[in-house]
């Protein structure tokens, strides 16, 4: 399970629970499940065009995953958000599967991409996966107060920050960013449960945003490594893990919670 | 210019006559189930059950049954657990849908990759999530006008009760409407449609097909009747329209057709693009007349 082969697997993993976990937590608080869930698959077709293109994977997901920011951002304008991330993200899938039948590359390249491969990670694409976490989780830092306080309130903090628009902004292009590095790991379908289900039982186990953010990395972590070993020893798709257990996530999260409320009562 | 609509061939094809029906069939009842999910806000929620349906149909592959039948049971069942959860909630009901949503994809996940290794399948992702509408046979169309069938006659059955319900759960209540057995009901009708819609354009992109055209036609259409019959030509045309023109790329890039589920998105968010055009030229001469208008 520790071998040469599998040890990329296992560090590239870390990397993306531990931005997953993070970034997770704005997502709950924000209740951006959707946009977490389209901007990645948004991003589906840049990994199409650069199979198409012949050239790096991550620079083609970075491309989309930057337009996807824009189209949302654009759509969303005075418009019912949520049909604006649903007909984005078809029109963005659609284009990948164009993409695809055209290069010839359809049925297993679209499996990958679309539930991930964790296995036949290079040296290459691992330094491109740090130097992005890195910089996503560097994001967060510095905006984790702000984004925050709007969560909580959006007034205060649009007073406090010149406009919830650009707020919004950054929110999606930390989304996008950590989006980029997971994708060719867990897959476009699948960052998303990484990013919803460890950051919503983190809520049962703390009132504090702190603490919970850092309970939000370390089930995400826990979520990703059995998935990982489960995952290795069954020689099932590592992405069927981590949807299952980040439901487990969510509903023991939900009986905690409702044993806390009980016992407060 | 469109070749395949004066070649006879296209006409007798029996795939091509098979995705006719199919199409428009699923096309008309989304446009009918679709209304209501984008007026109630729940698109995410339609997004995800046809997400999760992709479980079925990955699941009819390894049992050998009709895989409109297998996108029906995942798409019911998947409804049925974000009604009985019942949360009123938005921020929770958000994450709920994302759970679920995460949960059947992961199991579609595992279910392609027995199709590919058990079953020895190896189209089934592409089949199942992106739809290839010329390989549907021809044995599911009575199956898929009964379904379309049940689903409008559902629709029609809580037209009213579920407007009231949308716009006040207290409202509802006092005027006699089981406002849980009309939440049902929609869910099951939802379930309906995604699994035609997913049977058309595929599994992740049958969202398009539910609330594209609504949408659309909600943005120009003031009534409610306007707004269905509308939605409702915008749905056959682009189905329809993508039928022909995937007929059509075959002279393109000869002995290689595009993907008939590109071009029914694409026509669906040029439609929608092409609405929000339209309702902007309407708005700006009037000059805000009653101050209040839709934004």
């Amino acid at each position: 399970m520790f071998s040469t082969f599998m040890l990329h697997a296992w560090i590239v993993a870390t990397m993306v629970a531990i931005v997953a976990g993070a970034v997770g937590f704005f997502v709950v608080a924000r209740r951006a499940a959707f946009a977490a869930h389209a901007l990645p698959l948004g991003a589906f077709p840049g990994a199409a065009a650069a199979a198409l293109l012949g050239v790096n994977e991550l620079l083609g997901l970075a491309v989309f995953c930057a337009l996807g920011v824009v189209a949302i951002s654009q759509l969303q304008r005075g418009e019912r958000s949520e049909v604006a991330s649903a007909l984005w993200l078809a029109l963005s899938l659609a284009v990948g599967t164009l993409l695809l039948s055209l290069s010839g590359a359809y049925a297993q390249s679209l499996y990958g991409l679309l539930f991930g491969a964790v296995l036949g990670i290079s040296a290459a694409q691992l330094l491109g996966v740090a130097a992005l976490s890195a910089l996503a989780l560097g994001l967060v830092a510095l905006f984790a107060r702000p984004l925050l306080l709007e969560s909580l309130s959006g007034e205060l903090a649009a007073a406090a920050l010149g406009g919830p628009s650009r707020l919004e902004l950054i929110f999606l292009g930390i989304l996008a960013l950590s989006t980029t590095m997971a994708v060719p790991v867990v897959g476009a379908l699948l960052v998303f449960s990484l990013m919803v289900g460890p950051a919503s039982a983190a809520r049962a186990f703390t009132d504090q945003p702190w603490r919970s953010l850092g309970a939000s990395i370390v089930l995400a972590l826990g979520t990703v490594w059995a998935a990982l070993a489960l995952s290795y020893l069954t020689d099932w798709p590592v992405g069927f893990f981590v949807g299952a257990l980040s439901a487990v996530c969510y509903v023991a999260g939900r009986i905690r919670g409702a044993g806390v409320v009980a016992q407060a009562a | 210019m469109l070749l395949a609509l004066f070649d006879t061939g296209f006409w007798t094809n029996g795939p091509v006559r098979v995705a006719l029906a199919v199409g428009g069939s699923a096309a008309l009842v989304c446009a009918v189930v679709g209304m209501a999910t984008v007026m109630r806000r729940q698109s995410f929620a339609g997004h995800a059950l046809a997400d999760v349906s992709s479980a079925g149909g990955s699941a009819a592959y390894l049992l050998g049954v009709n895989p409109l039948l297998g996108f029906l049971g995942m798409a019911a069942a998947a409804a049925g657990v974000m009604e009985w959860a019942d949360i009123r909630e938005a921020r929770e009901r958000d994450l709920l849908t994302g759970v679920v949503l995460g949960a059947g994809l992961g199991l579609a996940a595992l279910l392609l990759y027995f199709d590919a290794t058990v079953r020895s399948v190896s189209g089934a992702a592409v089949t199942v999530l992106f739809g290839s509408m010329f390989t549907i046979p021809a044995t599911i169309v009575p199956l898929a006008l009964a379904v379309a069938a049940l689903a409008l006659a559902a629709s029609a059955v809580i037209y009213r009760p579920l407007i009231v319900s949308s716009l006040s759960v207290d409202l509802a209540r006092t005027q006699g409407i089981r406002v849980r057995a009309v939440a049902l009901t929609h869910a099951l009708a939802l379930a309906l449609a995604v699994s035609l819609s997913a049977m058309t354009v595929g599994a992740i992109l049958s969202t398009a097909l539910l609330i594209g055209p609504a949408a659309a036609a909600l943005r120009v259409a003031k009534r409610p009747a306007t707004a269905l019959a509308l939605a409702a030509l915008i749905g056959l045309a682009a189905s329809w329209g993508g039928i022909v023109l995937a007929y059509e790329s075959f002279y393109w890039t000869p002995g290689h057709g595009w993907p008939v589920s590109f071009f029914i998105v694409a026509l669906i968010f040029g439609a929608y693009l092409l609405a929000g055009w339209a309702a902007g030229r309407a708005r700006r001469p009037t000059a805000h007349p009653s101050g209040c208008e839709g934004h």
